[in-house]
């Protein structure tokens, strides 16, 4: 003991030691914040994953059970008490990952020109493009989303007129369907895709094309060799900032879904109410967290290895 | 109808940016045609439209009036992609997310090279820059001279018709800049590509080209050699912009028989008449006595005497300022009537036997040839 506080004092002037003190102290708001905000409902959600659910839900506090756990994939036979598939919540898994990829995509392959296009106006009309891609964030999602019910429902604007016209006879079912989501989720997500490609393509040396161009690329090779890998960590900030959310989306899904097109919200929001299993509604939050802190390792390292060639 | 020895031609070209009240003339009705094998300059200050005129030919600028020519075939309507010329950039421009080799080979693997011959040129080029030992690095952690020879070798691995070079050199200390100087006439002999290099350094231009275009204010002012622009400048801008000289103010007296010219000086002569060269081919259709006129005289065609000296040469005199030792040679700054400096170089080469005192009276000779008249 003594001798350690020995090694301390003499690595560390006095001065150092009180710096270092210093900064705990000062970081001492943020870390609670982070402790009481983020950690603290983590560990509690991971221990509740793991205990006997209540009858009228909550949990039966210090009993345990793996129920919660093997109930995110599978589920027990009514009759014979048999384990088998959770078919619903693998439907549900599966139309998650597939819609929040297909969103990222479609929000990538609008984005990038929408990017390109603000980022290559002259600078002081820049800025008003990019203030008029943060409008929508003005607006509460949901107002947004009932906006957009409005405009797909079967009595709503685009049925309406096609009726008028008398290209359909009958409406159109667009409302509560995964296109619906699909359109919902890019419109509502879009913006976070455009930003950081904004910010990469701004940075982006136009000096540079015009040497692709002067060493005889056509555009599409500019845009392949050297525009898509100079503005690469731009790409997957955006698709992370895009795929994060749409995995847990939840407004928008329940409003464009209905009940029967869940997504992982949705299936949380459920166990949490209706369901009244809060262990199943924590295992899924922690696979959810587990899906995306994949995203996100896959994330840093490519992002470290482009930073690395950038140099 | 073309010479075929011409390689890439400008006709005429005009080119205003922007529009109405904003519009901006940067090249104004610019002609020149430049040769095969060529080491042509377009030398002038800042802002006079090299840069455009460059960007022209490579295919980034279009002319709002007239041609670009490439072989005497209009390539305006052609994409820069499409153009058989390649550009050094100012910048060099090096793609970040490339080696110094995937850098050189990017224009062949665009024009669809065989693999084997990609590789075969990528190395010829990296010898012929002599970089070969820094083939793998990624360009961002070579030097400055170094991004230098890659962007060389880079814009010449395709063997275009036509290499222009946006002051490549400017970036580079002098020491480097000195031996690039060497380096790119030697890689444009060995080659024999037409250069088209820009620069707003005189000496550079001076030392390095076949041809030098003047320009100023978006316009050409005169090509000529390098000897021609120096001694015999067309205009007072080409006279004062490359190297230093002198200015002598007057007028006509009597245009003489053949091919003499008496000009009467406002200040050095006290009213004597002088006798200087006269160049019909740089001068008004018909010179009338009383014309203003301006004589230019570089500083090294000039002597200083001790008042009193005589010669068939031209004399103008003026009180001795001040005298600069430079090594080499020394300056002589002598005020005329008019209050204007008259500098005279001399070597130190030849030991003086007279002996010159600062804010004396002194002559100053130089011979008839060495004055260039030029007209308003
Ligand atoms: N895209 C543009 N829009 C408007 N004006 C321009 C544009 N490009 C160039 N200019 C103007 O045209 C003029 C000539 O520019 P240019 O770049 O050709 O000059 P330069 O001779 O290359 O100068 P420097 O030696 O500084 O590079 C400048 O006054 C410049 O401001
Ligand atoms: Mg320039």
């Amino acid at each position: 003991m003594t001798t350690k506080t020995d090694v301390t004092n003499n690595e560390l002037p006095p001065y150092r030691k009180r710096e270092a003190l210093n900064r705990w102290i000062i970081s001492l708001p943020a870390l609670s914040i982070i402790m009481l905000a983020a950690i603290g409902p983590i560990l509690i959600m991971l221990l509740y994953s793991f205990m006997v659910k209540g009858d009228y839900g909550g949990v039966k506090l210090w009993e345990f059970s793996f129920d919660g756990w093997i109930n995110v994939f599978f589920q027990r036979d009514i009759f014979d008490e048999t384990l088998g598939l959770a078919d619903a919540h693998l439907t549900i898994f599966w139309r998650s990952l597939k819609l929040s990829i297909l969103t990222t995509l479609a929000a990538l392959a609008f984005g990038l020109p929408t990017a390109y296009f603000i980022a290559t106006r002259p600078k002081h009309t820049r800025e008003i493009w990019v203030f008029l891609i943060t409008i929508p964030f003005w607006a509460n999602l949901l107002i947004r989303t009932f906006a957009i019910q409005e405009v797909i429902r079967n009595e709503g604007i685009i049925n309406n007129t096609l009726l008028a016209i008398g290209i359909i006879d009958s409406p159109i079912q667009m409302l509560y369907t995964d296109g619906a989501i699909l359109f919902g989720m890019v419109y509502v997500y879009l913006p976070l895709m455009v930003l950081p490609l904004y910010a990469s393509i701004e940075k982006l040396d136009f000096r540079l094309v015009e040497a692709g161009y002067d060493l005889y690329a056509t555009r599409l090779k500019v845009l392949r060799r050297i525009i898509l890998p100079m503005i690469k960590p731009g790409m997957i900030a955006g698709c992370i900032l895009v795929f994060i959310p749409s995995l847990g989306a939840y407004v928008t899904p329940r409003l464009l879904g209905g009940g029967k097109n869940m997504m992982l919200g949705n299936l949380i929001e459920s166990q949490f109410g209706a369901g009244r299993n809060w262990p199943l509604g924590s295992a899924i939050s922690i696979t959810l967290m587990l899906l995306v802190m994949f995203a996100l390792i896959f994330y840093v390292r490519n992002a470290t290895r482009s930073g690395a060639n950038h140099g | 109808m073309q010479s075929p020895s011409i390689a890439v031609e400008a006709k005429n070209i005009t080119k205003v940016f922007g529009h109405g009240k904003q519009h901006f003339r940067a090249l104004n009705d610019v002609s020149v045609s430049i040769r095969e094998n060529e080491f042509f300059t377009l030398l002038g200050p800042s802002g006079c439209g090299k840069t455009t005129l460059l960007r022209m030919f490579a295919g980034f600028e279009h002319p709002t009036q007239g041609a670009i020519l490439l072989h005497g075939k209009d390539i305006a309507h052609l994409p820069p992609f499409q153009r058989p010329i390649n550009t050094v950039f100012q910048n060099y421009a090096l793609f970040p997310h490339m080696t110094v080799a995937k850098n050189i080979a990017f224009g062949l693997e665009m024009l669809g090279k065989p693999k084997a011959e990609i590789e075969e040129t990528v190395d010829r080029m990296l010898d012929l820059v002599q970089m070969q030992a820094m083939r793998d690095r990624v360009t961002s952690q070579i030097s400055g001279g170094q991004q230098q020879r890659v962007a060389l070798a880079r814009a010449l691995a395709p063997s275009p018709k036509v290499l222009l070079l946006d002051e490549p050199l400017s970036a580079l200390d002098y020491k480097l800049r000195k031996e690039m100087q060497i380096e790119l006439k030697r890689l444009q002999h060995e080659t024999g590509i037409t250069f088209i290099f820009v620069t707003h350094d005189q000496e550079e231009a001076l030392t390095m080209s076949d041809r030098i275009a003047v320009m100023s204010g978006g316009r050409i002012l005169q090509v000529g050699s390098p000897h021609d622009i120096y001694e015999r400048p067309a205009e007072r801008f080409v006279a004062d912009f490359i190297g230093e000289t002198n200015f002598l103010e007057g007028k006509v007296s009597v245009l003489e028989e053949g091919d003499r010219l008496s000009v009467t000086l406002d200040a050095g002569t006290e009213g004597k008449q002088i006798q200087v060269a006269f160049d019909p081919q740089n001068s008004p259709e018909t010179v009338q006595a009383g014309q203003r006129i301006t004589l230019t005289v570089r500083p090294e065609h000039a002597q200083v005497f001790p008042i009193g000296s005589t010669s068939d040469d031209p004399i103008i005199s003026g009180k001795l300022e001040n005298i600069v030792y430079f090594g080499t040679d020394t300056h002589y700054h002598v005020k005329l009537s008019d209050n204007s400096i008259f500098i005279v170089r001399q070597q130190n080469s030849q030991i003086r036997g007279d002996v010159l005192v600062q804010n004396e009276m002194v002559n100053i000779h130089f011979s008839m040839d060495s004055a260039r008249t030029l007209w308003d």
